[in-house]
């Protein structure tokens, strides 16, 4: 059971997150606050033209919500605006059981918390985090 | 002599299975689970009894209306309360400190008035108080925590003053365990002229109450903390000064008379249950004071006090583990956290060996920022845990850490 949640891809996106830290002067600097435990999040993104030429994050949170978003700059980057919108509402489809997960992708890793609904908002904060950036950008 | 497996006879919920595990409760600062005989008082009153209370001329209206009003005097003698006047029933702490803050606060606070509180208040004794604030323009003070997880008294000293309209404090910790000196708050409160409110969530269930004795002017407290069912609570306050408070809620039975311009209110407690009351949920929490009342408080203490002992003793082994608040004096409940692993990670993997804990802020978000974190982990105890159950604890944080080490 333990080992279902928490398998080797989550542990070493949660022991060596990656790009971890901030950008400075970004297009999107978004904070997020997890409300029922809470964590946070900061995810920062820069923009060369319409791709996202890079994205980081900061703060601290469970194993599930770190290496989340450490998935989730991964993810990310190098894709269009649009690109980018479609891959976010595609995973949180995913954690509500109404995507298949790809299966080749890290993200896989992540399918055992669906099970675990107390635990969808953690991996989703970061998720959520980029895509309200993003909406304020357009807002701006 | 204290039997807890007979204690623990009397609680259907505490066989169950999680998996393939014996559940191992240990979310009980959360909410208790409930014995048999309150299971029974409930299903006696809606099987037997069930009618509106108060206004009804007929058998069963008046069976539930001697139930309910069984209850009051019940729960009033189990906290000490002379006066059964003062018991009113609410949905829980909550919102017996909002009736308060409400009630109380926007009729007495004005500009330049100051509440005292604490750095280690829950939300439900903090956030009413800021609303009260706002509409009155009074001021919100604080009394300091200090590193030992004791509250600063000589700060408290300083703080309240000729400005302070009350006083309001925690009475035991709900994430350090701490048992705060709120009976040297009230003095304090009342040669300021102040009132005292204690919240009681994490005291009424585990320490013998006596509200006299504390000399609080309001009390709260929630029943299924104490083996209770959810959704009723306890403002136990002084008669003298809820005569003196407008009404909280208005509606039904909390009138004496209503014209279509303006009404009168009916007496104490009345005048604050307004609509109809969670009766069966009183009846219930009755059933839990009758329960406690026979164990005696004095013996569900000490079981808790030695339970908790062990389980300091017991997590403190673990090798790089944080325990916050103080060693001794402390209600049966330990938070704590280990190295490299966050709190929900902690109770989720122990919730694959059975172990119900709970993690997160605990609603005391400026006090994990006072203690440097976001989230705890935090096992709470009561009348029914054994130490057997606390080495299911403590082996399991070991193969939590283990787990986690490994992936280094």
């Amino acid at each position: 059971m333990m080992r279902e949640l928490y398998t080797q891809i989550i542990m070493d996106h949660y022991k060596r997150p990656r790009n971890q830290g901030e950008i400075e002067g970004p297009d999107i600097e978004e904070h997020l606050l997890n409300p029922l435990c809470g964590d946070e999040i900061t995810v920062y993104a820069v923009f060369d033209g319409d791709r996202v030429s890079d994205v980081k994050f900061t703060g601290r949170g469970c194993s599930i919500s770190q290496a989340s978003a450490s998935m989730m700059t991964e993810r990310l980057k190098g894709t269009s605006r649009e690109e980018a919108e479609k891959e976010i509402k595609g995973f949180k489809a995913m954690m509500v059981g109404e995507m298949e997960f790809p299966e080749t992708d890290d993200l896989a890793a992540l399918k055992g918390v669906v099970q675990y609904p107390s635990r969808i908002k953690c991996a989703t904060l970061s998720w959520t985090a980029f895509q309200n950036g993003m909406n304020e950008e357009d807002g701006s | 002599m204290y039997d807890v497996e007979k204690v623990r006879a009397d609680f259907p919920i505490l066989e169950r299975m999680v998996g393939d595990k014996k559940l191992v409760y240990l979310d009980n600062a959360a909410t208790s689970q409930k014995p048999r005989q309150v299971l029974e008082a409930l299903n006696e009153y809606y099987t037997e009894h069930n009618a509106n209370i108060h206004r009804g001329t007929h058998r069963l209206a008046e069976e539930a209306t001697a139930a309910y009003e069984g209850a009051r005097e019940k729960v009033a003698r189990f906290l000490g309360a002379p006066d059964f006047r003062g018991l009113i029933f609410t949905r829980g702490t909550t919102e017996s400190i909002n009736l308060v803050a409400y009630a109380w606060g926007r009729k007495n606070l004005r500009e330049g008035d100051e509440v005292v509180l604490t750095e280690a208040e829950h939300h439900s004794n903090l956030v009413p108080w800021q609303l009260a604030a706002r509409a009155t323009g009074a001021k919100l003070r604080f009394v300091p925590v200090r590193e030992d997880g004791a509250l600063d008294m000589e700060a408290a000293e300083r703080l309240i003053g000729s400005r302070t309209k009350l006083v309001g404090c925690i009475h035991a910790s709900n994430v350090l365990g701490t048992i705060n000196p709120v009976e040297r708050l009230a003095e304090l409160a009342h040669e300021a002229g102040a009132l005292m409110l204690v919240d009681g969530a994490q005291s009424a269930p585990h320490l013998p109450m006596n509200v006299e004795e504390l000399g609080c002017d309001f009390f709260a407290c929630s029943g299924h903390k104490m083996l209770g069912p959810t959704g009723v609570g306890v403002l136990c306050g002084r008669p003298e000064i809820l005569e003196e408070m407008d009404p909280f809620l208005g509606g039904g039975e909390m009138i004496r008379e209503v014209h279509l311009d303006h009404s009168t209110w009916n007496d104490l407690p009345y005048k604050f249950e307004a609509g109809t009351m969670n009766i069966a949920q009183a009846v219930g929490l009755g059933a839990a004071v009758d329960y406690l009342n026979e164990l005696g408080m004095e013996n569900v203490r000490e079981h808790e006090r030695r339970l908790g002992k062990y389980a300091y003793r017991r997590l403190s082994e673990i090798e790089g583990i944080t325990i916050y608040g103080p060693k001794e004096d402390r209600t049966g409940l330990i938070s704590f956290a280990l190295p490299d692993v966050h709190p929900h990670d902690i109770s989720q993997l122990l919730d694959e060996e059975g172990i119900a804990i709970r993690s997160g802020h605990h609603c005391t978000q400026p006090l994990m920022r006072r203690l440097g974190t976001v989230a705890t982990a935090r096992a709470s105890f009561y009348l029914y845990n054994t130490e057997e159950e606390v080495d299911r604890l403590a082996d399991a944080l070991v193969r939590v850490r283990e787990f986690f080490g490994a992936f280094a």
